[in-house]
């Protein structure tokens, strides 16, 4: 609150983001303790919290007023012109505070009330278990128990208490493996293919150099081959380019010498490392937020980004997992250079691959809270959520939104979510609002007391589940359903939906999902209402062949019973949605659309406004 | 199309005030195929007061409250004031009037005028069929602007034509100056007229150096020129055939493929055309402008924003018949030469003379429209895909020969089966039909930033990769469509059987 001088500035302008005629609204704009909020004549709101914005900039003042950049964590970009100077200031000084929090106490989720009690709240921590996860993958069983190794993470602070290893595998094993290996992430077991017996097995990089060996890290990684009954090798995948690996040697890391350790076959897949992608989505986002941008100018930008290069890599690596266990039922074990990043991205997408649980809802959260949360990637510090260094923020997580989206273009019917799922979490792991995402690793979390003081996510998407499920999904796939898909250079595409997702004009007037969806409910309650009053008709002859006709069941089958209404009325309404048929006028206004400069050619008395790009004159911080 | 079709409202109650020195008539008025007519009330029934419409120099109007005024100046001098009840009324009487401002003529019965023109087309009423003559001498190929679609909501005009031949020495012809000038009154006075050339204005320079040339803005007052350079020609066809080679490999990395699909330059393509297309919708709808479309030929790009237009514009032209029906009017009657621009698609290993893949982006800028309004078209993808596939092979006649006067000497008609007869076979709809299709009375706007494009896959990508999942969920949605209906019928008679019991 200390942060806030100027709570409320009036006549502010809000630029139209693409507009060549530099379109406006204009209205207020309020500054909350959480919340920055402009409301414009419309009445229309624009909330943007604050932990959702990545960057403030001031740029040099025009006659108009003084211009306020903001770019989000979720891609929003608005541009806000405040008349006076002086609250520009202000408002940039508190939003360059609210939104770089020092402590994780002064994080939203630790003042953010649903109004739940204590024991609501901790049901929905215990929402996800992953125990009973372990369980429904097959696990512990005759070749995989579960290890109290690091039940006080004593060998390694990054990973969950509870792990799972191969039985044969013992503490003093798992011991000296974990330190040959960085951060003491030693090979554990990730998921378990109960079908095919084998396994998928994360880690981080080896302590190799360019020579050293350790015998209780072999001894581990015979233990997993040793596993699988089936298939005596395993793939150990390298997913970092062979290049960066060897790097790492100089430094005492690197990666597995395939003649020191039985029976295992080595692969590198080439995904590049964390600053590699922030710089490519930076490229992206630039070239997105161009104005007039030309088709030829967004396809060289797409490429030089880099951006689909990388998608298609994870992609890659996570069908080559699928495939090992499909068609060798070899297992495999994963590793990057801490096994946060890369390693979550691929065993996480390869068994989403595999197992059609983790393509529901419910199995989706699972999947996020097992690979990603437990087994430590950094959601603090990738995310940006606290004030911290900046090149340890990395789009990691979204890359992996990113390749669950492109299988959900590929398979619409595998899934039971939507896109907007997708988009909701992504939304989540920046805004701080819930307790799942802070922090690094599952030690921090409890430190944090997250599951005493904050609330969980998951249970608030389940109770909107409605909004986030796909209407064309079949459920009577088979668990073991394995998704195949193909990974060619035009499968691909740019996901506006994500990196749009704030820019209506770009997107398509009418939703298809929205409207298959109110068909589904409909034909939902229709069915419901025929059953009702079958059984209503049943119930009425029996009493009529009794000799007995109450008042009350003739009302029951008259056609103006409630239920008949509701059917009736539901079948003569026309399908739009209300915010669809929003949408669709609002989209038929040509002036939202910019046909490149028809305003300069039909009318030349637009009133010019000093047009400022980005980086012109920007203010330094 | 007949133009009593075009009279909006029967009629209505008006008083007329035919000038300071006679008194004031009251009664119904009727607008019909020719006469504005006053019937008065019962009780004095002196003689009907009519007027022929051809006659009407110039129309205005006005509203005030629940009642408007129309003025009528004629050509024999006279002013006169109808009032007339009702705002309504009053605008679809003004617009009744207005589009008689319009006729058919059959002055190319013979193909004599214009070889590549249907034989009855739509002109301007106060154009005669000599001046018509001396218009299309003075475009190239014969092709005198003519109408090709009527904006009612707005009562603006799309008209297309071929380039005027200026030549260097910037030729004028005063029939073609008239002719222009009458859309304009015809529409509104004061009208104003955007002529949109699909040529650089440097290529339409150019163009006069071969004969050829562009509208000088002095001799056409109100009208102003647009230049929207369109890719047409060998240019376009190179484009597509990058845009396939590159689609057919497979094995390519990312970054080629980006800049394959950059480098043929196909969707900038599709961009051009649908913003143009929404250039010259704009100007009807918002700017109340009458269009002249126009590149060189006229048989090309000019067609390819006319339709793209109507499209936009016209909620019948996204209906299945009325989509068909565009196909027919906007390209085949009006002479797109599919002969030559479908001699080969994109695999041909001879150098292309006269191929140019025109209706292709056409129908990909369709596409585009239907993605980005999924529910406002009646037809799916399928049907644009059959229609490129009978474009460039087909059992039937309607893409045969150049132009309507081909096909009439090759009997077409009687000698081959129509297309859309086999397209409208029931066996045929699931696959050309949208299941979610409703009935959407708004212009369709659609955008086109590059972000919002995308490449045609179901036609592109056809064969490159399996196309079930899509396959599969427009069945899935057939499906869902047709429970919905079903459950709905039986909830329906339910409500019905149960009702005698009472």
């Amino acid at each position: 609150m200390e942060h806030i001088r100027t709570t409320k500035v009036e006549q502010v302008k809000l630029l139209d983001r693409f507009s060549t005629s530099n379109k406006s609204l204009t209205g207020t704009l309020y500054l909350t303790a959480t919340h920055l909020l402009f409301i414009d004549s419309h009445q229309k709101e624009t909330w943007i919290l604050h932990h959702h914005i990545a960057s403030v900039e001031k740029l040099a003042l025009t006659t108009s007023g003084c211009p306020l950049v903001i770019q989000c964590k979720n891609f929003r970009i608005v541009h806000f012109i405040v008349p006076r100077e002086r609250d520009c200031h202000d408002i940039y000084n508190s939003l360059l505070q609210l939104s770089k929090q020092a402590k994780y106490e002064d994080l939203y989720a630790f003042s953010y009330n649903p109004k739940q009690n204590d024991s609501e709240r901790l049901q929905g921590w215990q929402l996800i278990d992953l125990a009973e996860e372990y369980k429904r993958m097959g696990v512990p069983n005759p070749h995989w128990q579960l290890s109290d190794a690091n039940r006080e993470y004593k060998i390694c602070e990054t990973y969950p208490r509870e792990l799972y290893v191969p039985r044969i595998a013992s503490k003093p094993i798992i011991v000296g493996s974990s330190k040959f290996r960085s951060k003491g992430r030693f090979p554990v077991l990730s998921y378990y293919h109960q079908e095919k017996e084998a396994a998928i097995c994360r880690c981080s990089q080896p302590l190799s150099g360019f020579s050293a060996r350790c015998l209780e890290d072999e001894h581990l990684l015979q233990a997993i081959s040793k596993a699988n009954p089936v298939n005596r090798y395993m793939y150990v995948v390298d997913t970092r380019p062979k290049l960066n690996a060897m790097a790492n040697r100089a430094a005492g890391k690197g990666y597995e010498n395939e003649d020191n350790y039985s029976n295992i076959r080595f692969q590198f897949v080439g995904i590049e490392n964390i600053h590699v992608m922030r710089s490519s989505l930076q490229k992206l986002l630039e070239v997105n937020g161009t104005k007039g941008l030309s088709v030829n100018d967004f396809y060289s930008g797409l490429e030089n980004s880099g951006w689909l290069r990388h998608i298609k890599a994870v992609m890659d690596a996570a069908i080559f997992l699928a495939k090992a266990i499909m068609i060798e039922n070899a297992s495999v074990l994963v590793h990057c250079s801490d096994g946060w990043d890369r390693t979550s991205q691929v065993c996480s997408l390869g068994s989403l691959l595999l197992d059609s649980y983790y393509r529901t809802i419910k199995g989706f959260m699972v999947l996020i809270e097992k690979d990603w949360i437990s087994f430590g990637h950094k959601f603090s510090e990738r995310c940006g959520h606290l004030d911290g260094d900046p090149k340890e923020v990395s789009p990691v997580f979204t890359q992996f939104l990113e390749c669950v989206w492109h299988l959900t273009e590929q398979f619409p019917q595998a899934f039971e979510f939507n896109e907007a799922f997708l988009l909701q979490i992504h939304e989540h792991i920046h805004s701080c609002q819930f307790g799942n995402f802070l922090g690094n690793c599952q030690k921090e979390r409890e430190e944090l007391k997250l599951k005493e003081k904050t609330y969980s996510l998951w249970p608030f998407l389940l109770d909107d589940q409605k909004k986030y499920l796909n209407p064309l999904y079949s459920s009577k796939s088979q668990r073991f359903t394995v998704l195949e898909p193909n990974t060619v250079s035009f499968n691909f595409k740019f996901w506006r939906n994500m990196y749009h997702q704030f820019d209506r004009t770009l997107h398509p007037r009418q939703s298809v999902f929205n409207i298959i969806m109110n068909m589904n409910e409909q034909n939902k309650q229709l069915e419901k209402d025929i059953q009702d009053l079958e059984s209503k008709i049943k119930q009425c002859k029996n009493k009529q062949s009794d000799g007995v006709l109450t008042k009350e069941l003739l009302h029951s089958v008259h056609p103006e019973s409630s239920a008949l209404k509701t059917s009736l009325c539901l079948k003569e309404q026309t399908l739009l949605p209300v915010n669809d048929a929003l949408r669709t006028i609002e989209g038929s206004n040509p002036a939202d659309n910019r046909y490149c400069d028809y305003t300069e050619e039909f009318s030349k008395a637009e009133p010019g406004v000093v047009s400022l790009e980005y980086g012109v004159a920007r203010m330094t911080c | 199309m007949e133009f009593s079709e075009l009279i909006r409202t029967g009629r209505a109650q008006a008083e007329l005030l035919p000038g300071p020195e006679e008194a004031p008539l009251r009664g119904t008025l009727c607008v019909t195929g020719h006469h504005l007519l006053l019937s008065p009330g019962p009780p004095s029934t002196p003689d009907l007061w009519l007027l022929l419409l051809r006659s009407v120099d110039s129309i205005e109007k006005r509203v005030a409250g629940d009642s408007g005024t129309i003025t009528l100046r004629c050509k024999d001098l006279r002013v006169l004031q109808l009032d007339i009840e009702g705002v309504e009324a009053t605008l679809d009487i003004a617009r009744s009037i207005e589009t008689n401002a319009w006729r058919l003529s059959e002055v190319n019965q013979d193909f004599s005028l214009c070889s590549s023109y249907p034989r009855a087309v739509i002109v301007p009423r106060a154009v005669d069929d000599d001046a018509l003559a001396q218009c299309a001498r003075f475009r190239q190929g014969g092709r005198f602007p003519v109408l090709c679609y009527h904006h009612a909501p707005s009562g603006t005009v799309l008209l297309r034509s071929s380039q005027p031949l200026t030549g260097p020495q910037k030729r004028r012809c005063a029939e073609d100056e008239d002719l222009l000038r009458a859309v304009l009154t015809g529409a509104r006075p004061g009208a104003q007229g955007f002529i949109v050339d699909t040529r650089s204005s440097q290529a339409a320079k150019q163009a006069r150096m071969t004969g050829g040339g562009t509208e000088a803005k002095a001799a056409y007052p109100g009208w102003k020129r647009l230049h929207r350079p369109l890719e047409r020609g060998r240019a376009l066809q190179e484009s597509f055939v990058r845009l396939v080679e590159a689609c057919g490999d497979t094995e390519q990395s990312m970054d080629r493929w980006l800049s394959r699909l950059e480098g043929c330059r196909w969707l900038a393509h599709v961009k051009e055309a649908l913003s143009t297309a929404c250039l010259a919708a704009q100007g009807m709808e918002r700017e109340g402008a009458c269009i002249l479309v126009h590149g060189a030929e006229g048989t090309d790009s000019t067609l390819l924003v006319t339709s793209l237009t109507q499209l936009i514009l016209d909620p019948l032209s996204r209906t299945i018949t009325g989509f068909q029906e565009l196909v027919e009017r906007e390209w085949i009657q009006a002479g797109h030469p599919f002969q030559l621009r479908c001699a080969h698609s994109a695999f041909s290993h001879t150098r292309p003379k006269h191929e140019a893949p025109t209706f292709l982006l056409f129908l990909d800028c369709v596409w585009q429209l239907g993605r980005q309004f999924p529910l406002s078209l009646e037809f799916g993808e399928g049907l644009l895909l059959a229609l490129f596939e009978h474009a460039y092979a087909s059992p039937f006649g309607t893409f045969l020969c150049n132009s309507e006067k081909e096909r009439c000497l090759c009997e077409v008609r009687t000698r081959t089966h129509s297309l859309w007869s086999g397209l409208n076979q029931p066996k045929e709809q699931r696959k050309l039909r949208n299941p979610l299709y409703v009935p959407n009375p708004l212009a369709i706007w659609p955008s086109v930033e590059p972000q919002s494009l995308r490449l045609w896959q179901g036609l592109f990508l056809r064969w490159t990769r399996p196309p079930e999942p899509s396959e599969v969920a427009w069945e899935k949605v057939w499906q869902i469509v047709t429970e919905r209906e079903k459950t709905g019928d039986s909830a329906h008679s339910f409500c019905l059987s149960s009702q005698p019991k009472q």
